[in-house]
């Protein structure tokens, strides 16, 4: 975790007051970019990454060396054709790969855990628009991601809404709702329940909570699946055995993959960033910083948006994206819509659909020749 | 493209913002955007065609009119427009409402159950008609309230509501609908277009 090695990072001077109350600077922001800045500077590409992402976006990630988490949507003549787009991806403040976070030192050069700010998705973005300004860019051709990348996407252009021609959420939610709110508690508990969390001060103590990172991971990893996919991938399939062994090891291969996953996520991700980032998911709630009116929220914005959203998936259901289209429409915005058809549940816009990969390249080739 | 779409295009001023309901493949939407500078929206139910629409550049939003027109508020569009699925709706006078709610002007086109063609079908064979403009079985068709001109004419001016231009189309003739010469235009056309509003 956190190899200083191949991490280009900004270090950010200028003081940003943070929703909590509090205010950071000189914090570093860990970015990657793919692709070249034409010299209009109009072809770039903000991507925001989901919960467990970072700003690896494709190829091999030099720290993990897995394949980057939106290799099938990013690269050259792909979906986001970085033969033609410049493609900018940085790690959100409260993560752990390279960015301020509760892994950080403070002043004191104590490590931050639980002293670290409450972060919000507001906050990201605020943070991450200080790479605008690195590049010189002063209008980005697109801003997308999907999940917590959505989200970030619905804000940064609320923020700033001459600062991107299209806008592309992606299976997302403009507030978290109860449901999303239970999962991401239940994964909070999963780790604080770990004896070796120690209040958060287990880099100190020279532990980590892994087991309780792993199990949030675990029931994460099935809210992004669905039951179809499951079933067909798994069903009642036996993980290299004959037979049930009558005990409570992994009988089931569904049971083996999850613990897989578990153990290789608790191998990159920092258990204190997984508290910060999915608190930060529970605290958006977009309407609400305009008064229950999300419309407002977009409001004097000329950007061209379009919205995905998948039949399976039940954590950012279509109609909850349909509400974000539905406040657009309500002031006369640019608004494009598809539901795409996908039984991988919501990791759908991760993966290899046709349909959306399709959809998606499209609607940015299109847009970009109408330049 | 169809002379269909040529009419209706016809009808529509340069510079104008136009939603297309049931906007199909996108095929005047395109036409419109191209060659009169419309700023154009599709709503489109078929995700086959909306991803056609994308591929298009044009911007469609995947859904149902019968249940999504209720999000564009008043008058935000100068036209609304609905070609030959006003007879496919559960509730065609609800969505017509709607029609002439979001849009200042609506066009709608109808295929018309009173033309020749479709009246001699049913009166010689005696089995449901099959016309270039009405293609499906009885079993398979999406219409469930199919109309003649006459009807949708009477059934308009019951409403209150005004009609601008009424086009009888007969192949590649358009003609005008008026009060006297209805009973013709209605044996010998097999499309109604109306520019309406309320």
């Amino acid at each position: 975790m956190n190899t200083e090695k191949n991490i280009k990072t900004l270090i950010v001077k200028k003081p940003l007051k943070l929703d909590c109350g509090k205010t950071i600077k000189d914090f570093p922001i860990a970015y990657e970019t793919y692709g070249l800045l034409n010299s209009k500077k109009d072809n770039a590409i903000l991507v925001f990454h989901a919960l467990t992402g970072d700003q690896f976006v494709t190829g091999i990630n030099p720290v993990t060396n897995k394949e980057g988490w939106w290799s099938y949507a990013v690269g050259p003549d792909k979906a986001i054709d970085t033969n033609k787009y410049f493609v900018i991806c940085s790690n959100v403040i409260g993560g752990c790969m390279g960015s301020y976070g509760p892994s950080h030192k403070d002043r004191d050069q104590k490590i931050f855990g639980t002293n670290f700010p409450v972060i919000t998705i507001n906050d990201m973005v605020n943070a991450q628009y200080n790479l605008l300004d690195h590049f010189g860019i002063d209008k980005l051709f697109s801003i997308t991601g999907g999940s917590m990348g959505g989200m970030q996407v619905l804000q940064f252009i609320s923020n700033f809404p001459d600062k991107s021609k299209t806008v592309v959420p992606i299976a997302t939610t403009s507030s978290h709702s109860a449901q999303n709110i239970a999962f991401n508690e239940l994964g909070r508990q999963a780790i604080t329940a770990d004896s070796n969390w120690k209040d958060g001060n287990y880099t100190s103590n020279d532990t980590n909570p892994g087991k309780g990172l792993a199990v949030a991971r675990m029931a994460a990893h099935i809210t992004y699946l669905s039951k179809k996919g499951l079933q067909e991938k798994f069903g009642r399939k036996l993980q290299e055995r004959e037979d049930l062994k009558f005990g409570f090891d992994a009988d089931f291969q569904i049971e083996s993959y999850l613990r897989y996953q578990g153990s290789v996520f608790v191998d990159r991700f920092d258990a204190n960033s997984y508290l910060y980032i999915t608190r930060a998911m529970d605290y958006f709630d977009l309407a609400k910083q305009f008064n229950g009116n999300l419309s407002e929220a977009f409001k004097n914005i000329n950007a061209k948006f379009f919205i995905i959203s998948f039949t399976s998936d039940w954590l950012y259901p279509t109609q909850e994206n349909k509400d974000i289209v539905i406040a657009l429409n309500s002031i006369g915005a640019d608004v494009g819509f598809v539901e795409i058809e996908s039984d991988k549940g919501h990791d759908s816009f991760l993966l290899d659909v046709p349909d959306f990969l399709s959809a998606l390249k499209n609607f940015l080739d299109k847009s970009y020749e109408e330049n | 493209m169809k002379n269909e779409f040529q009419v209706i295009a016809d009808l529509i001023k340069k510079d104008k913002k136009v939603l297309d309901v049931g906007c199909a493949d996108g095929t005047l939407m395109k036409f419109l955007k191209d060659n009169k500078n419309i700023n154009i929206r599709g709503l489109e139910i078929s995700k086959e065609k909306v991803q056609e629409c994308i591929a298009k550049g044009l911007t469609v939003i995947e859904g149902n009119a019968e249940k999504d027109l209720k999000q564009f508020p008043d008058k935000s569009f100068d036209y609304v427009i609905l070609s030959q699925t006003l007879q496919a709706f559960l509730n065609p006078e609800l969505v017509l409402n709607e029609l002439l709610r979001v849009g200042k002007k609506a066009i709608v086109t109808i295929p018309n159950f009173g033309y020749w063609k479709v009246r001699f079908h049913l009166l010689l064979k005696g089995t449901m008609p099959v016309t270039k403009t009405l293609p499906d079985e009885w079993y398979n068709t999406p219409n469930l309230h199919m109309c003649t001109i006459k009807d949708f004419f009477h059934f308009v001016k019951s409403k209150d509501i005004k009609i601008f231009k009424s086009l009888a189309l007969n192949n590649l003739n358009s003609s005008i609908i008026n009060e006297s010469n209805l009973g013709v235009k209605n044996l010998f056309a097999d499309l109604g277009i109306f520019l309406i509003e309320k």
